[in-house]
């Protein structure tokens, strides 16, 4: 009986996820990929293949594009640990107590308003009109208004911008657990500062950096909205056609087809990151 | 007695219609053509409720086929665009005439609407809003720009923009001499054109700012002087006049091209009382002129024009002559299927270096 209880407990508990992932991710990928088998020939005329599939590899202009897509999301990654991983040494090692929470806090603070928002703001900051050619010209630097926007560069800071945070949590969380008389140990022993960085510190960063790689390399290689903005007539991204595949040339099989491909890939570079990293998922996400 | 019978009959009647014809009414449209106030004036008239989602021609598409046409109870898309998503995806209803007042339209417009949006011999569409596509140009700054093809000269460079959507390649095909509305139902030539606007296009892009994608964006990027020449709606260049009379729109040497919004009825639409009230509504000569003022261009309805202000007639005059009107191309029903073929050759522009 006290089992029966228990057990029940249990499903109720389990429901709520069990819900949102059967109605919400998995059913929705099923009815997918079925409409990305279904190869069209005439008006309401479908035969099942994977016809979908092929174009993606017989047309060069899509899987360039994927790659193209895949290049600038490592190269954001790659950059997003740079930049992300001193700031998040700092808050970690380097402060205590308030002054700790309002750094953070700091770091936070730019993600109360939404991705669209932020995203203006860095095409009002970065526009041929905009406050940085503005203020190019007034200090005498240029002589006429030059246009950062529209570029693969703009779109780097944009998805850096969007995503540092996420790189920056799970680092200081990381980081918060490395005991600081490892470190005091690491100079006794008569170590410099990179070979501490390098024995110490990064291996044992290692699961925070990993985790937040792929956290950050997913959320650029998905994102929509800052590449499309930024980027202007160079902006060539993997979800924006996709996006023109289902609404502007109502071809929802081809669309499932890249949407199936993006997840696929997606996770194929992935895993090579891990092996390459010599990390296991579990060992990554399950701290 | 047998009066009160009648008269007791009758406040049932009246009692029970109020009662069934308060709806709610999912508009699905374009920004600017359901005005607040006319909502108001429409909510206090009949007792229905509006709800309005403003989208464009694809998106409104895609949302009905994801409903299978539900959600919404009437639609705008244009009438170039309906037949053949009701062959693919039969999410409209045909229209009952017997339920709109016909006397209200323009009599030449409802009839071309009514060809063009005529399949399996159901009536789809009606007309409301009118328009056409163009040049919209900075005269002080690229006076020279008279034509859609002049936006790759090199003394615009770096400061065009247009949309990468299909009146482009239209606008581009027209002025390069060839004629892509005669060659719709010929799939093979009409590919041929689309190799020749996609070959001028690609070499046209280092002249290109940026694509543009909403009207508010290309309005901001020529107030701003960033951009001095674009293809643009008619009406976005007569608001900018406003601010700068040295913006305008231009009718090209090639032709404008012109575009009908319509009411359709989404197939699984429940509150088709309210739709053919607010059509029959709308079409008001009075509330014509309200919509007018507000969305910049002008509607089918009767007598329509006579309430427009002054101002925006006169830009309207001064971007169209006579010949200009006369050289108008007006959109003819897209055949299932032209849009993968120029999705495919608008994907190569995007990716062009």
């Amino acid at each position: 009986m006290v089992s029966d209880r228990s057990k029940l407990g249990f499903y109720l508990l389990l429901s709520p996820l069990l819900l949102w992932l059967v109605t919400l991710i998995i059913l929705p990928h099923i009815g997918l990929f079925f409409v990305s088998i279904s190869e069209k020939i005439g008006v309401r005329e479908y035969e099942t293949g994977l016809g979908n599939y092929a174009v993606f590899f017989n047309e060069p202009l899509y899987w360039r594009t994927f790659a193209r897509t895949a290049f600038m999301s490592i190269s954001t990654t790659v950059l997003t640990l740079v930049l992300g991983f001193p700031i998040a040494y700092y808050i970690a090692k380097l402060t205590r107590g308030r002054t700790k929470t309002t750094l953070f806090l700091m770091c936070l603070i730019p993600f109360w308003v939404s991705e669209l928002v932020r995203t203006f703001g860095w095409m009002i900051l970065l526009r041929e009109t905009g406050v940085l050619s503005n203020v190019l010209q007034y200090t005498g630097l240029i002589s006429g208004p030059v246009e950062f926007l529209y570029n693969d560069a703009a779109i780097m800071v944009g998805l850096v911008y969007t995503s540092i945070l996420f790189m920056i949590v799970p680092l200081v969380t990381t980081l918060d657990s490395l005991d600081d008389s490892l470190i005091e140990a690491g100079y006794d022993l008569g170590g410099s500062g990179i070979s501490i960085l390098r024995e110490i510190v990064i291996p044992h960063a290692m699961p925070g950096i990993v985790s937040g790689c792929i956290v950050v390399f997913m959320l650029s290689l998905g994102n929509y909205l800052t590449p499309i903005l930024l980027g202007g007539k160079d902006s060539l991204w993997f979800t924006g056609l996709i996006y023109t595949q289902f609404i502007t040339r109502f071809n929802w099989e081809l669309g499932s087809a890249f949407g199936f491909l993006l997840l696929g890939l997606s996770s194929a570079v992935v895993f090579l990151g891990l092996k390459l990293s010599r990390q296991s998922l579990s060992n990554t996400m399950g701290r | 007695m047998k009066y009160g019978l009648v008269s007791t009959a009758a406040l049932v009647a009246v009692l029970s219609t109020t009662a069934v014809s308060a709806e709610t009414l999912r508009l699905l449209t374009w920004g600017g053509y359901a005005p607040d106030d006319v909502i108001a004036l429409f909510e206090a008239e009949t007792g229905h409720t509006v709800e309005v989602t403003t989208s464009n021609n694809e998106e409104m598409i895609a949302k009905l086929r994801a409903t299978n046409g539900g959600g919404f109870d009437l639609a705008q898309p244009s009438q170039d665009r309906i037949t053949s998503a009701q062959e693919e995806f039969g999410i409209y209803k045909p229209i009952d005439m017997s339920r709109v007042d016909a006397a209200q339209f323009i009599p030449s417009m409802l009839t071309a609407t009514a060809t063009n949006s005529t399949f399996d011999g159901g009536v789809y569409g009606l007309p409301h809003i009118w328009g056409t596509s163009g040049l919209v140009v900075n005269t002080a700054e690229a006076g020279q720009v008279a034509d859609y093809t002049d936006l790759c000269d090199a003394s615009v460079a770096g400061k065009v923009s247009y949309r990468l959507k299909r009146p482009t390649l239209i606008g581009f095909a027209y002025a390069m001499g060839l004629d892509p509305f005669a060659a719709y139902s010929d799939q093979e030539a009409y590919q041929e054109i689309l190799g020749q606007v996609e070959e001028a296009l690609i070499s046209c892009k280092p002249n290109v700012k940026t694509y543009w994608d909403g009207g508010d964006e290309i309005k901001n990027l020529l107030r701003s002087g960033e951009v001095v020449a674009s293809m643009a709606w008619d009406t976005g260049g007569w608001q900018l006049n406003a601010d700068n009379a040295d913006i305008t729109f231009v009718a090209p040497a090639s032709g404008a091209l012109g575009w009908i919004d319509t009411f359709v009825l989404p197939s699984r639409g429940r509150a088709d009382d309210a739709a053919y009230d607010w059509i029959n509504f709308v079409m008001r000569p009075d509330i014509a002129a309200m919509i007018t003022n507000t969305a910049g261009n002008f509607t089918a309805a009767v007598g329509g024009d006579a309430g427009v202000r002054a101002d925006l007639k006169a830009r309207y005059q001064a971007s169209f002559d006579q010949a200009a009107i006369d050289n108008i191309k007006w959109y003819p029903p897209v055949p299932a299927g032209l849009e993968t073929i120029e999705g495919a050759t608008l994907d190569r522009i995007n990716a062009a270096n």
